[in-house]
C-alpha cells in the first residue's frame, strides 16, 4: 500500500488533536491554559488544527503573574484576537489584594504562588480539566506524569497514586471539586517544538530570538535586568546577545547567550545544546532536587 | 547539527520501546549508555547525577540515576511507576518506556507496553532464561509487540562466549515458539562497555548481527499498524453553524487503521446505516485519501444521525458488533476484581456499563499454565467474559490493537482498575 510518510512530527500532532478531541468530547468543562510561551502557542496551533472550521469548545485563560514579559502579554493579546477565542485572565495582584498569597518582597519570584490564583480560578470557573503545555522532558518529575494528570480537591497531585494509562484510551472521570490535567505535547521536546513552529510558520514573542539586553551574572545564570532585578553589590550590567528559551517570571527566567536571530538557527542551537531548557533558564528549578515535584504536588501546573 | 542532517530529522519516523528487565540486568546502565552514546545526556543532568552519587558515597556515574524521577523514590532507593524517556537519532526520534520490575512488574509493563513498537528484553548471560525472562516474553505477545529483541547482556563477564549466547538464544527460541511472538532479533551485548549497542566493539567479531542502535533505527515499522479494515471512531462532531457553514456537519476523529478514499462507500456501527464518504478535511486544506494514524475530519453524503462513540468502516466490511465478548484482563488495582459488579468500559470513544460475568483461566505468567479462580488481583491476567450494556465495535486485538482495546473503571473511585483485549470468538 502507498502512503505518504509519517513522520514523528506528523505523530505527535495526531496524537495531541486525538488528545484534545477526548478533552472537548468527555470534560464538561474544561479550559486551555495559554501564556503567549512557545508551547502554548503550539496547543493553540493544534486546537485550531483539532477543531476549526469550528471554535474551540473551551475558553483559554491565562493565569498572570504581572512579572511577565511585556512583550510576551502583547503578543499574547494579539494572538487571541486573530483567533477570535475568549481568553481569562486572571491575575495574581488579586490573590495577593485579597490576601491568599502573600510575598515577601514585591521583587520576589512569583512562579510558586501561581498555583494560588490557579486554584482559584479552577473554582470560580468550576473547570475540570486544564489543557496545559508541558512536556515530559523538561523536568524529571514530569517524566512521571501522565497525559491526563488527575487532581484531588485541593489540586495536589500524587505521584505514587496516579491512574495507569493504557494505549491511548484516557480516563477523563473527575467527582465535583477534582480536576484534571492535560498535557498533550507530553511526548515533545524542546526540538520538536521548534521543528513544529517552523513548520507550521507560528509567530511567536521576539524575546526568543537573540537581542541585545541588559543582564547580569548570578549563581549559575544570567539575569535580565528589569524593575524586579537590579544589580546587588559586587555585580556589574553587561550588554549581551542573549534569547530566552523559556518565558515566565522577570524575576527568575534567565537567558541564554545566543546569536539564534530566527527559527532554523534556533533549532541548530537546541539540537546542540548541551544544557536542558530548564537548567539553563530557571532558577527556581535549582533551588532543591525535588523543586519541580514539591511544586507540582502543591497544585502547580 | 549540519543542515542536511536537521532536514532528515524533520521527516524522520517516531518509534516507542519499552525495556524490560531488572536493575540487576543492566537496564538503566542499557538506558543511560543509549542515551549517553546518542549524545542525549545534557550537562546539567550529568552534574546532578555525578553530585547524587558522590552524596550516596559512590564513585564516577551512577547511569541508573537517570531514569530515577522522584524524591519518594530516591528517598525509599526504589522505583515507581512508568517513566519516559526521549532521544533521537539523525535518522528516527525515540520514546522509552521505562518500567521498573519489581512486583509491581506485570501492571507497569503492561502500562508501558501499551504504546510500544518494540521490547527489548534483557538477560543476564551468566544466569541465562530466567522465570522473569519467560514473563517478560509472555507479556510482550500478550500486549502484541509487534518487535522483540533480547539483548543477551553482559557478555564481557562470561569471555565473550559465542557458545554461552547461543544455548541462551536456542533456550529462549523454544519458549517463544508457544508464545506468539513473530519478529525476534537476538543481540549479544555489553551495555556496561558499549559494545553491540551504538558501537559494535571489537570483542564480538563472531557475531554478524546488528547492533541494537542499528535495528532501532532501520526497523520496518510501517507495518505495525493494521493497514487493511479502515476503522474511525466518531470523537467529536463539528457543526459551526456560521452563516456560510450552516450545513456543515463534520465527523472528527482519529483514523486508527486502514485507509479512506473520498467516495468510498461506508458504514456507521453499530447501527449499520450506511453512506459515502464526501469530503475529508485536515486544517490545510482537503485531502483525496488519508490514511492511519490521521487525525481527520469526514464528512458525508447523506444526513445520518452519527455521534461520539460511533465508528466508520468501509461498507462491505463484516465486523462484530456485540455485547458479550471475551478478552484477556489485566487487573490494575488493588482493589479485586467484583464478579457480577457494575463496571464502566471505555472502548475506542465509546463509554457504558459492563458486567464480567466470568472467569475463564487465570494466566500463570511464569509458566503459562492456566488455573481456576474466583477473584482477580492486582497484575493477575485472566480469560473473561464480558457482557455489556450496550452494543461494541468487535475487533479481535490480535488483528487490530487499535480498536481491539479496552479499559475497565470503577464507577465510585473512578480508577482505571483493569486493561483488556478482545479475543476471538
Amino acid at each position: 500500500m502507498n502512503h505518504p510518510i509519517f513522520t514523528h512530527l506528523d505523530a505527535l500532532e495526531s496524537e495531541a488533536i486525538h488528545i484534545m478531541r477526548e478533552v472537548a468530547a468527555e470534560c464538561g468543562n474544561p479550559v486551555l491554559l495559554f501564556s503567549g510561551g512557545k508551547d502554548s502557542i503550539v496547543l493553540l496551533r493544534l486546537a485550531e488544527k483539532a477543531f476549526r472550521p469550528g471554535r474551540f469548545p473551551f475558553p483559554l485563560m491565562h493565569i498572570d503573574t504581572e512579572h511577565n514579559f511585556p512583550e510576551v502579554i502583547a503578543f499574547r493579546d494579539r494572538r487571541v484576537n486573530e483567533l477570535g477565542e475568549r481568553l481569562i485572565v486572571r491575575s495574581m495582584e488579586d490573590s495577593i489584594r485579597k490576601g491568599r498569597v502573600v510575598l515577601r518582597s514585591e521583587t520576589q519570584s512569583r512562579n510558586a504562588f501561581q498555583s494560588v490564583t490557579l486554584l482559584d480560578a479552577i473554582a470560580e470557573f468550576s473547570f475540570d480539566a486544564c489543557i496545559g503545555g508541558a512536556r515530559r522532558d523538561e523536568e524529571k518529575a514530569r517524566a512521571k506524569e501522565r497525559i491526563f494528570s488527575f487532581r484531588d480537591e485541593f489540586g495536589q497531585w500524587d505521584p505514587k497514586n496516579q491512574r495507569p494509562e493504557l494505549w491511548d484510551i484516557y480516563n477523563t472521570r473527575t467527582h465535583p471539586g477534582e480536576n484534571i490535567r492535560v498535557f498533550p505535547i507530553s511526548n515533545w521536546t524542546e526540538l520538536d517544538v521548534w521543528e513544529y513552529i517552523a513548520r507550521e510558520r507560528l509567530e511567536v514573542p521576539e524575546i526568543y530570538f537573540a537581542h541585545n539586553r541588559e543582564v547580569i551574572r548570578r549563581a549559575t545564570g544570567l539575569l535580565p535586568v528589569s524593575h524586579l532585578v537590579q544589580p546587588q553589590a559586587g555585580e556589574k550590567i553587561e550588554q549581551l546577545m542573549v534569547r530566552f528559551r523559556t518565558v515566565g517570571d522577570m524575576s527568575c527566567t534567565c537567558p541564554v547567550e545566543s546569536h539564534a536571530a530566527n527559527v532554523d538557527a534556533i533549532i541548530a542551537e537546541t539540537a546542540m545544546t548541551r544544557i536542558t531548557e530548564r537548567g539553563a533558564t530557571r532558577m527556581d528549578d535549582q533551588t532543591s532536587e525535588a523543586s519541580m515535584e514539591l511544586r507540582k504536588k502543591e497544585g502547580y501546573f | 547539527m549540519l543542515d542536511s542532517e536537521r532536514t532528515s530529522l524533520a521527516q524522520s519516523e517516531l518509534l516507542r520501546f519499552i525495556t524490560a528487565g531488572s536493575v540487576d540486568d543492566g537496564k538503566s546502565t542499557l538506558i543511560g549508555r543509549l542515551l549517553h552514546d546518542s549524545k542525549s545526556i545534557f550537562e546539567d543532568q550529568l552534574t546532578s547525577i555525578t553530585h547524587t552519587t558522590r552524596k550516596r558515597g559512590s564513585e564516577g556515574v551512577d547511569l541508573s540515576l537517570l531514569t530515577d524521577g522522584l524524591q519518594a523514590e530516591r528517598e525509599q532507593g526504589i522505583t515507581i511507576d512508568v517513566a519516559y524517556r526521549y532521544f533521537a537519532t539523525p535518522r528516527r526520534k525515540f520514546i522509552i518506556a521505562d518500567t521498573p520490575g519489581h512486583e509491581q512488574y506485570t501492571r507497569n509493563m503492561v502500562t508501558g507496553a501499551s504504546t510500544a513498537n518494540l521490547a527489548i528484553i534483557l538477560i543476564d548471560a551468566r544466569k541465562g532464561v530466567l522465570t522473569q525472562s519467560r514473563r517478560h516474553a509472555y507479556l510482550a505477545s500478550l500486549v502484541g509487540i509487534p518487535h522483540l529483541v533480547v539483548a543477551i547482556n553482559k557478555m564481557d563477564l562470561v569471555e565473550f562466549s559465542q557458545s554461552i549466547f547461543e544455548r541462551i538464544c536456542d533456550e529462549f527460541a523454544a519458549f517463544a515458539q508457544k508464545l506468539d511472538l513473530r519478529n525476534v532479533t537476538y543481540i549479544p551485548m555489553s551495555a556496561l562497555n558499549g559494545d553491540m549497542v551504538v558501537e559494535r566493539g571489537d570483542r564480538l567479531d563472531w557475531y554478524q548481527g546488528v547492533t541494537l542502535m542499528n535495528l532501532l533505527e532501520t526497523l520496518s515499522i510501517e507495518d505495525d499498524i493494521n493497514r487493511d479494515d479502515f476503522r474511525f471512531p466518531v470523537q467529536w462532531v463539528c457543526r459551526p453553524h456560521t452563516p456560510e457553514l450552516h450545513d456543515f456537519r463534520g465527523y472528527m476523529g482519529r483514523i486508527e487503521s486502514g485507509s479512506i478514499k473520498v467516495g468510498d462507500y461506508i458504514k456507521v456501527l453499530p447501527s449499520g446505516l450506511s453512506s459515502r464518504i464526501k469530503e475529508i478535511w485536515v486544517y490545510e486544506g482537503a485531502l483525496a485519501e488519508a490514511f492511519a494514524p490521521q487525525s481527520v475530519t469526514l464528512t458525508i453524503e447523506d444526513q445520518l444521525d452519527i455521534s461520539r462513540g460511533d465508528m466508520l468502516a468501509k461498507a462491505e466490511e463484516t465486523l462484530r458488533v456485540t455485547k458479550n465478548f471475551d478478552a484477556m484482563l489485566c487487573w490494575l488495582s488493588e482493589q479485586p476484581l467484583d464478579l457480577g459488579r457494575k463496571y464502566l468500559i471505555k472502548q475506542s470513544t465509546r463509554m457504558a456499563k459492563v458486567i464480567i460475568d466470568q472467569i475463564g483461566y487465570r494466566v500463570d505468567v511464569n509458566t503459562l499454565v492456566h488455573e481456576d479462580v474466583s477473584v482477580l488481583k492486582m497484575n493477575d491476567i485472566a480469560r473473561v467474559t464480558l457482557k455489556v450494556q450496550l452494543n461494541l465495535v468487535c475487533d479481535d486485538y490480535a488483528r487490530n490493537r487499535a480498536t481491539g482495546c479496552f479499559i475497565i473503571i470503577d464507577e465510585n473511585t473512578n480508577n482505571t482498575v483493569a486493561a483488556g483485549m478482545i479475543m476471538p470468538t
